[in-house]
Protein backbone atom coordinates (compact mmCIF):
# COMPACT_ATOMS: atom_id res chain seq x y z
CA UNK A 1 0.00 0.00 0.00
CA UNK A 2 1.74 2.87 -0.98
CA UNK A 3 0.41 6.40 -1.96
CA UNK A 4 -2.13 6.74 -4.36
CA UNK A 5 -0.93 6.09 -7.82
CA UNK A 6 -4.19 4.89 -9.58
CA UNK A 7 -6.79 7.18 -8.14
CA UNK A 8 -9.90 6.24 -9.29
CA UNK A 9 -12.13 9.42 -8.17
CA UNK A 10 -15.29 8.90 -7.08
CA UNK A 11 -15.63 5.53 -8.32
CA UNK A 12 -15.91 3.34 -5.21
CA UNK A 13 -18.37 6.21 -3.83
CA UNK A 14 -20.29 5.70 -6.47
CA UNK A 15 -20.60 1.94 -6.68
CA UNK A 16 -21.27 1.68 -3.21
CA UNK A 17 -23.79 3.96 -3.14
CA UNK A 18 -25.58 1.84 -5.97
CA UNK A 19 -24.97 -1.25 -3.88
CA UNK A 20 -28.16 -2.48 -2.74
CA UNK A 21 -26.62 -4.32 0.30
CA UNK A 22 -25.03 -1.11 1.07
CA UNK A 23 -27.99 0.85 0.82
CA UNK A 24 -29.44 -2.28 3.13
CA UNK A 25 -26.80 -1.34 5.84
CA UNK A 26 -27.44 1.94 5.67
CA UNK A 27 -30.74 1.31 6.22
CA UNK A 28 -30.33 -0.72 9.24
CA UNK A 29 -28.00 1.67 10.58
CA UNK A 30 -30.21 4.44 10.68
CA UNK A 31 -33.51 1.87 12.31
CA UNK A 32 -31.28 1.18 15.03
CA UNK A 33 -30.10 5.07 15.17
CA UNK A 34 -34.39 5.66 15.37
CA UNK A 35 -35.35 2.77 18.18
CA UNK A 36 -32.27 3.92 20.12
CA UNK A 37 -33.76 7.15 19.77
CA UNK A 38 -37.59 6.38 19.79
CA UNK A 39 -37.79 3.80 22.22
CA UNK A 40 -34.21 2.96 24.38
CA UNK A 41 -33.87 6.71 25.10
CA UNK A 42 -37.48 7.50 26.49
CA UNK A 43 -37.78 4.07 28.51
CA UNK A 44 -34.93 5.13 29.98
CA UNK A 45 -36.05 8.70 31.01
CA UNK A 46 -39.21 6.76 32.07
CA UNK A 47 -37.45 4.44 34.47
CA UNK A 48 -35.11 6.74 35.75
CA UNK A 49 -38.06 9.42 36.36
CA UNK A 50 -39.92 6.51 38.27
CA UNK A 51 -36.69 5.38 40.42
CA UNK A 52 -34.53 8.07 40.45
CA UNK A 53 -35.82 10.00 43.57
CA UNK A 54 -37.82 8.39 46.63
CA UNK A 55 -37.20 4.48 46.48
CA UNK A 56 -35.56 2.63 48.48
CA UNK A 57 -32.40 0.58 47.50
CA UNK A 58 -31.62 3.42 44.59
CA UNK A 59 -27.73 2.91 44.60
CA UNK A 60 -28.04 -1.09 44.59
CA UNK A 61 -30.51 -0.71 41.57
CA UNK A 62 -28.36 1.34 39.72
CA UNK A 63 -25.76 -0.78 40.42
CA UNK A 64 -27.91 -3.30 39.16
CA UNK A 65 -29.01 -1.70 35.84
CA UNK A 66 -25.69 -0.61 34.99
CA UNK A 67 -24.10 -3.69 35.60
CA UNK A 68 -24.53 -4.90 32.00
CA UNK A 69 -22.61 -1.60 30.32
CA UNK A 70 -19.33 -2.42 32.16
CA UNK A 71 -19.40 -5.84 30.62
CA UNK A 72 -17.93 -6.31 26.92
CA UNK A 73 -19.79 -6.17 23.81
CA UNK A 74 -18.36 -9.41 22.85
CA UNK A 75 -19.28 -11.16 26.44
CA UNK A 76 -22.41 -9.31 25.90
CA UNK A 77 -23.06 -10.75 22.08
CA UNK A 78 -22.20 -14.20 23.09
CA UNK A 79 -24.07 -14.63 26.09
CA UNK A 80 -27.44 -13.17 24.36
CA UNK A 81 -26.36 -15.94 21.57
CA UNK A 82 -26.72 -18.74 23.76
CA UNK A 83 -29.97 -16.88 25.02
CA UNK A 84 -31.45 -16.80 21.61
CA UNK A 85 -30.63 -20.08 20.84
CA UNK A 86 -34.01 -21.88 18.76
CA UNK A 87 -33.89 -25.06 20.51
CA UNK A 88 -36.19 -24.50 23.83
CA UNK A 89 -34.03 -26.94 25.51
CA UNK A 90 -30.89 -24.27 25.32
CA UNK A 91 -32.09 -21.03 24.61
CA UNK A 92 -33.81 -19.17 27.27
CA UNK A 93 -36.20 -16.87 25.16
CA UNK A 94 -37.69 -19.80 23.37
CA UNK A 95 -38.24 -21.76 26.41
CA UNK A 96 -39.99 -19.12 28.16
CA UNK A 97 -42.45 -19.07 25.12
CA UNK A 98 -42.29 -22.46 24.62
CA UNK A 99 -43.57 -22.44 28.38
CA UNK A 100 -46.48 -19.83 28.35
CA UNK A 101 -47.76 -22.15 25.05
CA UNK A 102 -46.67 -19.66 22.37
CA UNK A 103 -44.54 -20.31 19.02
CA UNK A 104 -40.74 -20.10 19.62
CA UNK A 105 -38.71 -18.23 17.34
CA UNK A 106 -35.56 -18.27 15.58
CA UNK A 107 -34.70 -14.95 16.47
CA UNK A 108 -31.35 -14.83 14.96
CA UNK A 109 -32.09 -16.77 12.19
CA UNK A 110 -35.03 -14.32 10.22
CA UNK A 111 -34.59 -11.93 8.04
CA UNK A 112 -37.72 -9.96 9.86
CA UNK A 113 -36.80 -10.79 13.11
CA UNK A 114 -32.95 -10.83 13.39
CA UNK A 115 -32.51 -6.70 14.32
CA UNK A 116 -35.29 -6.29 16.52
CA UNK A 117 -33.25 -9.09 18.30
CA UNK A 118 -30.04 -7.11 18.33
CA UNK A 119 -31.64 -4.24 19.62
CA UNK A 120 -33.10 -5.79 22.47
CA UNK A 121 -29.51 -6.60 23.53
CA UNK A 122 -28.36 -2.91 22.46
CA UNK A 123 -31.11 -1.65 25.28
CA UNK A 124 -30.10 -4.21 27.76
CA UNK A 125 -26.58 -3.34 27.56
CA UNK A 126 -27.09 0.63 27.19
CA UNK A 127 -30.27 1.73 28.92
CA UNK A 128 -28.23 1.72 32.31
CA UNK A 129 -26.11 3.73 31.28
CA UNK A 130 -29.07 6.57 29.72
CA UNK A 131 -30.86 6.15 32.92
CA UNK A 132 -27.87 6.91 34.68
CA UNK A 133 -27.53 10.37 33.17
CA UNK A 134 -31.07 11.27 33.31
CA UNK A 135 -30.58 10.63 37.02
CA UNK A 136 -27.16 12.64 37.32
CA UNK A 137 -29.75 15.10 35.42
CA UNK A 138 -32.67 14.65 37.82
CA UNK A 139 -30.40 15.11 40.99
CA UNK A 140 -29.01 18.62 39.65
CA UNK A 141 -32.30 19.87 39.57
CA UNK A 142 -32.83 22.75 41.83
CA UNK A 143 -35.59 21.45 44.39
CA UNK A 144 -37.02 24.81 45.27
CA UNK A 145 -37.46 25.05 41.71
CA UNK A 146 -40.08 22.13 42.09
CA UNK A 147 -41.86 23.16 45.66
CA UNK A 148 -41.99 26.55 44.56
CA UNK A 149 -43.93 25.00 41.38
CA UNK A 150 -45.89 22.43 43.89
CA UNK A 151 -46.76 25.54 46.07
CA UNK A 152 -48.04 27.39 42.99
CA UNK A 153 -50.54 24.51 42.39
CA UNK A 154 -48.75 22.73 39.67
CA UNK A 155 -49.62 19.09 39.03
CA UNK A 156 -47.62 16.24 38.52
CA UNK A 157 -48.36 16.57 34.38
CA UNK A 158 -47.85 20.25 33.92
CA UNK A 159 -44.64 19.34 36.55
CA UNK A 160 -43.57 17.10 34.14
CA UNK A 161 -43.92 19.32 30.83
CA UNK A 162 -42.82 22.62 32.04
CA UNK A 163 -40.61 22.15 34.68
CA UNK A 164 -38.75 18.62 34.86
CA UNK A 165 -38.27 18.01 31.17
CA UNK A 166 -37.04 21.41 30.17
CA UNK A 167 -34.36 21.64 32.85
CA UNK A 168 -33.61 18.38 31.47
CA UNK A 169 -32.80 18.93 28.13
CA UNK A 170 -29.31 19.50 28.21
CA UNK A 171 -29.25 16.21 29.67
CA UNK A 172 -31.40 14.93 26.59
CA UNK A 173 -29.49 16.39 24.42
CA UNK A 174 -26.33 14.57 25.59
CA UNK A 175 -27.81 11.21 25.95
CA UNK A 176 -29.32 11.92 22.14
CA UNK A 177 -25.51 12.61 20.93
CA UNK A 178 -24.29 9.63 22.45
CA UNK A 179 -26.83 7.04 21.26
CA UNK A 180 -27.27 7.95 18.06
CA UNK A 181 -23.21 8.41 17.33
CA UNK A 182 -22.91 5.08 19.30
CA UNK A 183 -25.94 3.61 17.35
CA UNK A 184 -23.69 4.35 13.93
CA UNK A 185 -21.25 2.83 15.32
CA UNK A 186 -22.24 -0.78 16.43
CA UNK A 187 -20.08 -3.06 15.45
CA UNK A 188 -18.90 -6.03 18.11
CA UNK A 189 -22.24 -7.25 19.19
CA UNK A 190 -23.69 -7.67 15.47
CA UNK A 191 -20.32 -9.19 14.14
CA UNK A 192 -20.34 -11.85 16.87
CA UNK A 193 -24.43 -12.49 16.84
CA UNK A 194 -24.93 -12.91 13.28
CA UNK A 195 -21.93 -11.50 11.37
CA UNK A 196 -25.04 -9.40 9.29
CA UNK A 197 -26.72 -11.92 8.65
CA UNK A 198 -28.94 -14.23 7.59
CA UNK A 199 -28.89 -12.51 4.14
CA UNK A 200 -27.17 -9.10 5.07
CA UNK A 201 -30.43 -8.59 7.17
CA UNK A 202 -28.68 -7.20 10.40
CA UNK A 203 -25.67 -6.08 8.20
CA UNK A 204 -24.77 -2.46 9.24
CA UNK A 205 -22.56 0.21 8.16
CA UNK A 206 -19.37 -1.02 10.61
CA UNK A 207 -20.20 -4.67 9.84
CA UNK A 208 -20.37 -4.04 6.23
CA UNK A 209 -17.05 -1.32 6.31
CA UNK A 210 -15.34 -4.72 8.23
CA UNK A 211 -16.34 -7.32 5.67
CA UNK A 212 -15.08 -5.39 2.68
CA UNK A 213 -11.72 -3.25 4.52
CA UNK A 214 -10.74 -7.32 6.06
CA UNK A 215 -12.14 -10.16 5.17
CA UNK A 216 -12.47 -9.66 1.45
CA UNK A 217 -9.47 -7.01 1.39
CA UNK A 218 -11.13 -4.58 -1.09
CA UNK A 219 -9.19 -1.91 0.79
CA UNK A 220 -10.47 0.85 -1.92
CA UNK A 221 -13.82 -0.17 -1.27
CA UNK A 222 -13.99 -0.29 2.27
CA UNK A 223 -12.16 2.99 2.41
CA UNK A 224 -15.00 4.85 0.53
CA UNK A 225 -17.86 2.86 3.40
CA UNK A 226 -16.12 4.38 5.87
CA UNK A 227 -15.75 8.04 4.14
CA UNK A 228 -19.45 7.43 3.97
CA UNK A 229 -19.84 6.85 7.73
CA UNK A 230 -17.91 9.76 8.67
CA UNK A 231 -19.71 11.60 6.48
CA UNK A 232 -22.65 10.87 8.12
CA UNK A 233 -20.99 11.11 11.78
CA UNK A 234 -20.11 14.61 10.52
CA UNK A 235 -23.46 15.94 9.14
CA UNK A 236 -25.09 14.86 12.43
CA UNK A 237 -22.36 15.95 14.47
CA UNK A 238 -22.35 19.40 13.21
CA UNK A 239 -25.85 19.72 12.95
CA UNK A 240 -26.08 18.92 16.39
CA UNK A 241 -23.98 21.49 17.87
CA UNK A 242 -25.51 24.35 15.90
CA UNK A 243 -28.43 22.88 17.60
CA UNK A 244 -27.08 23.50 20.95
CA UNK A 245 -25.48 26.46 20.31
CA UNK A 246 -28.64 27.63 18.91
CA UNK A 247 -31.04 26.85 21.86
CA UNK A 248 -28.27 27.46 24.83
CA UNK A 249 -29.34 31.15 23.78
CA UNK A 250 -32.80 30.36 25.03
CA UNK A 251 -32.37 28.22 27.62
CA UNK B 1 -71.20 3.16 51.31
CA UNK B 2 -68.98 5.60 52.75
CA UNK B 3 -66.98 2.93 54.55
CA UNK B 4 -66.42 1.12 51.13
CA UNK B 5 -65.59 4.50 49.24
CA UNK B 6 -62.77 5.24 51.32
CA UNK B 7 -61.39 1.98 50.66
CA UNK B 8 -61.52 2.21 47.05
CA UNK B 9 -59.94 5.27 47.20
CA UNK B 10 -57.12 4.17 49.30
CA UNK B 11 -56.88 1.23 46.70
CA UNK B 12 -56.62 4.27 43.90
CA UNK B 13 -53.71 5.82 46.11
CA UNK B 14 -51.79 2.70 46.58
CA UNK B 15 -51.91 1.51 43.00
CA UNK B 16 -49.30 3.64 41.70
CA UNK B 17 -46.96 2.20 44.32
CA UNK B 18 -47.93 -1.22 43.34
CA UNK B 19 -47.44 -0.34 39.29
CA UNK B 20 -44.36 1.38 40.02
CA UNK B 21 -42.69 -1.96 41.64
CA UNK B 22 -44.14 -4.12 38.68
CA UNK B 23 -42.34 -2.08 36.52
CA UNK B 24 -39.25 -2.14 38.87
CA UNK B 25 -39.25 -5.84 38.95
CA UNK B 26 -39.51 -6.24 35.37
CA UNK B 27 -36.95 -3.89 34.59
CA UNK B 28 -34.83 -6.07 37.07
CA UNK B 29 -35.75 -9.21 35.91
CA UNK B 30 -34.68 -8.53 32.11
CA UNK B 31 -31.51 -7.03 33.01
CA UNK B 32 -30.51 -9.91 35.58
CA UNK B 33 -32.15 -12.94 34.56
CA UNK B 34 -29.44 -13.24 31.63
CA UNK B 35 -26.94 -12.94 33.62
CA UNK B 36 -28.21 -15.59 36.29
CA UNK B 37 -29.16 -17.96 33.58
CA UNK B 38 -25.52 -18.32 32.02
CA UNK B 39 -24.06 -18.75 35.50
CA UNK B 40 -26.60 -21.96 35.70
CA UNK B 41 -25.32 -22.65 32.52
CA UNK B 42 -21.82 -22.93 33.26
CA UNK B 43 -22.08 -24.67 36.47
CA UNK B 44 -23.81 -27.40 34.92
CA UNK B 45 -22.40 -30.46 33.01
CA UNK B 46 -23.10 -30.71 29.32
CA UNK B 47 -25.40 -32.69 29.40
CA UNK B 48 -27.38 -31.13 32.67
CA UNK B 49 -27.48 -28.22 30.36
CA UNK B 50 -29.16 -29.90 27.79
CA UNK B 51 -31.49 -31.55 30.01
CA UNK B 52 -32.36 -28.59 32.38
CA UNK B 53 -31.23 -26.06 31.85
CA UNK B 54 -32.93 -23.23 33.41
CA UNK B 55 -32.96 -24.54 37.52
CA UNK B 56 -29.98 -23.70 39.57
CA UNK B 57 -27.09 -25.83 39.43
CA UNK B 58 -27.42 -27.44 42.65
CA UNK B 59 -24.74 -29.13 43.45
CA UNK B 60 -22.82 -26.44 41.03
CA UNK B 61 -20.12 -28.44 38.72
CA UNK B 62 -16.73 -27.24 38.72
CA UNK B 63 -15.99 -28.99 35.35
CA UNK B 64 -15.98 -26.28 32.29
CA UNK B 65 -14.39 -23.67 34.76
CA UNK B 66 -11.12 -25.85 35.97
CA UNK B 67 -11.13 -27.04 32.06
CA UNK B 68 -10.65 -23.55 31.12
CA UNK B 69 -8.46 -22.46 33.80
CA UNK B 70 -6.10 -25.15 33.03
CA UNK B 71 -6.37 -23.69 29.37
CA UNK B 72 -3.18 -22.22 28.64
CA UNK B 73 -4.34 -19.78 26.10
CA UNK B 74 -6.94 -18.18 28.66
CA UNK B 75 -4.43 -17.03 30.88
CA UNK B 76 -2.58 -15.18 27.84
CA UNK B 77 -5.46 -13.77 27.25
CA UNK B 78 -6.11 -12.10 30.51
CA UNK B 79 -2.43 -11.39 30.59
CA UNK B 80 -3.00 -9.65 27.33
CA UNK B 81 -5.95 -7.74 28.19
CA UNK B 82 -4.37 -6.76 32.21
CA UNK B 83 -1.28 -5.66 30.09
CA UNK B 84 -2.78 -3.30 27.23
CA UNK B 85 -5.33 -1.91 29.78
CA UNK B 86 -2.65 -1.10 32.18
CA UNK B 87 -0.81 0.22 29.51
CA UNK B 88 -3.19 2.44 27.56
CA UNK B 89 -4.59 3.91 31.37
CA UNK B 90 -1.31 4.99 32.14
CA UNK B 91 -0.82 6.68 28.62
CA UNK B 92 -3.89 8.33 29.11
CA UNK B 93 -3.85 9.34 32.43
CA UNK B 94 -0.61 10.84 31.78
CA UNK B 95 -0.97 12.95 28.53
CA UNK B 96 -4.08 14.28 28.63
CA UNK B 97 -3.37 15.45 32.31
CA UNK B 98 -0.66 17.44 30.72
CA UNK B 99 -2.31 18.73 27.58
CA UNK B 100 -5.61 19.74 29.47
CA UNK B 101 -3.10 21.47 31.83
CA UNK B 102 -1.63 23.19 28.94
CA UNK B 103 -5.18 23.78 27.58
CA UNK B 104 -6.64 24.98 30.85
CA UNK B 105 -3.92 27.38 32.26
CA UNK B 106 -1.37 28.13 29.61
CA UNK B 107 -2.15 31.39 27.37
CA UNK B 108 -0.20 30.68 23.95
CA UNK B 109 -1.21 32.05 20.31
CA UNK B 110 -3.66 29.31 18.39
CA UNK B 111 -4.65 27.72 21.88
CA UNK B 112 -8.60 28.32 21.15
CA UNK B 113 -7.76 26.85 16.89
CA UNK B 114 -5.84 23.66 18.21
CA UNK B 115 -8.77 22.83 21.20
CA UNK B 116 -10.92 22.92 19.06
CA UNK B 117 -9.16 20.54 16.80
CA UNK B 118 -8.03 18.67 19.50
CA UNK B 119 -11.92 18.02 20.34
CA UNK B 120 -12.53 17.01 16.72
CA UNK B 121 -11.41 13.43 17.92
CA UNK B 122 -14.91 13.26 19.51
CA UNK B 123 -16.77 13.04 16.73
CA UNK B 124 -13.83 10.92 15.24
CA UNK B 125 -14.21 7.14 16.61
CA UNK B 126 -12.09 4.31 16.40
CA UNK B 127 -14.24 2.21 14.10
CA UNK B 128 -14.98 4.62 11.74
CA UNK B 129 -11.17 5.20 11.27
CA UNK B 130 -10.40 1.49 11.45
CA UNK B 131 -8.69 1.01 8.03
CA UNK B 132 -6.13 4.32 8.62
CA UNK B 133 -5.17 2.77 11.38
CA UNK B 134 -5.03 -0.67 10.07
CA UNK B 135 -2.28 1.18 7.48
CA UNK B 136 -0.78 3.31 9.46
CA UNK B 137 0.43 0.33 12.45
CA UNK B 138 0.99 -1.71 9.53
CA UNK B 139 3.37 0.45 8.00
CA UNK B 140 5.29 0.85 10.94
CA UNK B 141 5.32 -2.73 11.96
CA UNK B 142 3.57 -2.81 15.01
CA UNK B 143 1.40 -5.43 13.71
CA UNK B 144 0.68 -8.31 15.98
CA UNK B 145 2.63 -6.15 18.58
CA UNK B 146 0.07 -5.43 21.79
CA UNK B 147 2.14 -1.61 21.79
CA UNK B 148 0.14 -1.19 18.34
CA UNK B 149 -2.78 -1.89 19.90
CA UNK B 150 -1.87 -0.03 23.04
CA UNK B 151 -1.05 2.88 21.35
CA UNK B 152 -4.38 3.48 18.90
CA UNK B 153 -6.29 2.81 22.09
CA UNK B 154 -4.32 5.58 23.82
CA UNK B 155 -5.07 7.83 21.07
CA UNK B 156 -8.24 7.28 20.73
CA UNK B 157 -9.39 8.04 23.85
CA UNK B 158 -7.28 11.61 24.65
CA UNK B 159 -9.64 13.76 22.89
CA UNK B 160 -12.59 12.55 25.78
CA UNK B 161 -10.14 12.62 28.81
CA UNK B 162 -8.29 15.99 27.88
CA UNK B 163 -12.24 17.35 27.80
CA UNK B 164 -12.99 15.84 31.09
CA UNK B 165 -9.66 17.13 32.50
CA UNK B 166 -9.00 20.09 31.62
CA UNK B 167 -12.69 21.30 32.52
CA UNK B 168 -11.81 20.24 36.67
CA UNK B 169 -8.64 21.69 36.31
CA UNK B 170 -10.45 24.99 35.21
CA UNK B 171 -12.54 24.93 38.11
CA UNK B 172 -9.63 25.39 40.66
CA UNK B 173 -9.14 28.65 41.37
CA UNK B 174 -6.26 30.71 39.92
CA UNK B 175 -5.01 32.57 42.89
CA UNK B 176 -4.07 29.25 43.98
CA UNK B 177 -1.44 29.41 41.39
CA UNK B 178 -0.66 32.93 41.79
CA UNK B 179 0.13 32.20 45.55
CA UNK B 180 2.24 29.55 44.61
CA UNK B 181 4.20 31.50 42.16
CA UNK B 182 4.81 34.14 45.14
CA UNK B 183 5.94 30.88 47.17
CA UNK B 184 8.30 30.38 44.19
CA UNK B 185 7.00 27.67 42.98
CA UNK B 186 7.28 27.34 38.89
CA UNK B 187 4.49 26.29 36.37
CA UNK B 188 6.04 22.25 36.51
CA UNK B 189 5.89 22.59 40.13
CA UNK B 190 2.47 23.84 40.52
CA UNK B 191 1.11 21.46 38.04
CA UNK B 192 3.18 18.42 39.66
CA UNK B 193 2.40 18.97 43.52
CA UNK B 194 -0.12 21.22 43.68
CA UNK B 195 -2.77 20.66 40.75
CA UNK B 196 -2.47 16.45 40.67
CA UNK B 197 -2.92 15.76 43.86
CA UNK B 198 -5.59 18.26 43.95
CA UNK B 199 -7.37 16.77 40.59
CA UNK B 200 -6.97 13.04 42.21
CA UNK B 201 -10.86 12.27 41.90
CA UNK B 202 -11.13 13.59 38.37
CA UNK B 203 -7.69 11.46 37.70
CA UNK B 204 -9.50 8.18 39.20
CA UNK B 205 -12.63 9.01 37.08
CA UNK B 206 -10.57 9.44 33.85
CA UNK B 207 -8.63 6.32 34.84
CA UNK B 208 -11.12 4.28 35.34
CA UNK B 209 -13.13 5.47 32.27
CA UNK B 210 -10.45 4.11 30.69
CA UNK B 211 -10.10 1.03 31.93
CA UNK B 212 -13.15 -0.20 31.22
CA UNK B 213 -12.98 1.67 27.74
CA UNK B 214 -9.78 -0.10 26.74
CA UNK B 215 -10.46 -3.50 28.55
CA UNK B 216 -13.77 -3.74 26.62
CA UNK B 217 -12.12 -3.16 23.15
CA UNK B 218 -12.90 -5.64 20.27
CA UNK B 219 -12.29 -4.20 17.19
CA UNK B 220 -8.95 -2.58 17.30
CA UNK B 221 -7.67 -6.03 18.67
CA UNK B 222 -9.15 -7.73 16.17
CA UNK B 223 -7.77 -6.16 13.37
CA UNK B 224 -4.21 -6.00 14.44
CA UNK B 225 -3.62 -9.06 16.04
CA UNK B 226 -4.04 -12.17 14.52
CA UNK B 227 -1.34 -14.72 16.52
CA UNK B 228 -3.27 -16.32 19.27
CA UNK B 229 -0.85 -15.72 22.15
CA UNK B 230 -1.84 -12.46 21.84
CA UNK B 231 -5.46 -12.16 22.03
CA UNK B 232 -6.82 -10.12 24.45
CA UNK B 233 -9.82 -11.19 26.49
CA UNK B 234 -12.09 -9.87 23.86
CA UNK B 235 -11.21 -11.22 21.07
CA UNK B 236 -10.43 -14.64 22.79
CA UNK B 237 -14.21 -14.41 23.39
CA UNK B 238 -15.48 -13.83 20.29
CA UNK B 239 -12.64 -16.78 19.10
CA UNK B 240 -14.16 -19.14 22.19
CA UNK B 241 -17.65 -18.51 20.33
CA UNK B 242 -16.25 -19.66 17.28
CA UNK B 243 -14.21 -22.87 18.43
CA UNK B 244 -16.46 -24.03 21.69
CA UNK B 245 -19.95 -22.50 20.16
CA UNK B 246 -21.46 -26.08 20.15
CA UNK B 247 -20.90 -26.90 24.08
CA UNK B 248 -22.93 -24.00 25.78
CA UNK B 249 -22.60 -24.80 29.26
CA UNK B 250 -18.54 -24.63 28.30
CA UNK B 251 -19.40 -21.15 26.82
CA UNK B 252 -21.40 -19.91 29.74
CA UNK B 253 -18.35 -20.88 31.86
CA UNK B 254 -15.83 -19.17 29.63
CA UNK B 255 -18.48 -15.79 29.62
CA UNK B 256 -18.03 -16.10 34.04
CA UNK B 257 -14.62 -16.36 33.75
CA UNK B 258 -13.77 -13.76 31.10
CA UNK B 259 -16.53 -11.17 32.99
CA UNK B 260 -15.02 -11.35 36.47
CA UNK B 261 -12.31 -8.93 36.18
CA UNK B 262 -14.87 -5.75 34.75
CA UNK B 263 -16.87 -6.96 37.21
CA UNK B 264 -14.50 -7.01 40.56
CA UNK B 265 -12.98 -3.96 38.89
CA UNK B 266 -16.37 -2.31 38.85
CA UNK B 267 -16.93 -2.91 42.34
CA UNK B 268 -14.66 -1.38 43.38
CA UNK B 269 -14.17 2.08 41.00
CA UNK B 270 -17.98 2.20 40.31
CA UNK B 271 -18.42 5.61 42.14
CA UNK B 272 -15.11 6.95 40.00
CA UNK B 273 -16.37 4.72 36.66
CA UNK B 274 -20.00 7.17 37.09
CA UNK B 275 -18.25 10.49 37.75
CA UNK B 276 -16.27 9.73 34.62
CA UNK B 277 -19.24 9.08 32.57
CA UNK B 278 -21.05 11.50 33.96
CA UNK B 279 -18.28 14.50 33.70
CA UNK B 280 -17.55 13.16 30.27
CA UNK B 281 -20.57 13.23 28.63
CA UNK B 282 -22.45 15.96 30.75
CA UNK B 283 -19.23 18.73 30.01
CA UNK B 284 -17.94 17.44 27.09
Amino acid sequence: MGPAEDFTGFENIKNILTNNIFLKAVGNSFTIVALSLFVQLPLGLFLAILFGRGLRGRAFFRTIFFLPYVLSEAITAVLWRILYNPEPSRGFINAVLQAMGLETKAWLGETNLVLISIFVVLTWKYIGFHMLLYITGLQNIPRDVEEAALIDGVNKRQMFTYITLPLLAGTIRTSVYLSVLGSLQVFAIVWIMTKGGPVNASEVLSTYMYRFSFVRFQLGYGAAVAIVMLIIALIFSITYMSFVRRTEHIV
Amino acid sequence: MPEKAKKSKKFIEILPVILKYIILIAALLFILVPIVIIIFGGLKTRGEFYTIPYVPPIPPRWGNIVRIVKMPIFWYMMRNSVLVTGAATAGVVIIASMSAFVFARINFKGKSLMFQFFTLGLMFPATVAILPIFLIVRQIGLQNNLIGVILVLTTFQLSMSTVILRNFFMEIPSELQDAAMIDGCNTIGFFWKILLPLAKPSLAAVASLAVVNTWNDLLVALVLIDKEKLWTLQLGTMQFQGQYGQDLSLVSAFLILAAIPAVIFYIFAQRHIVSGLTAGSLKG
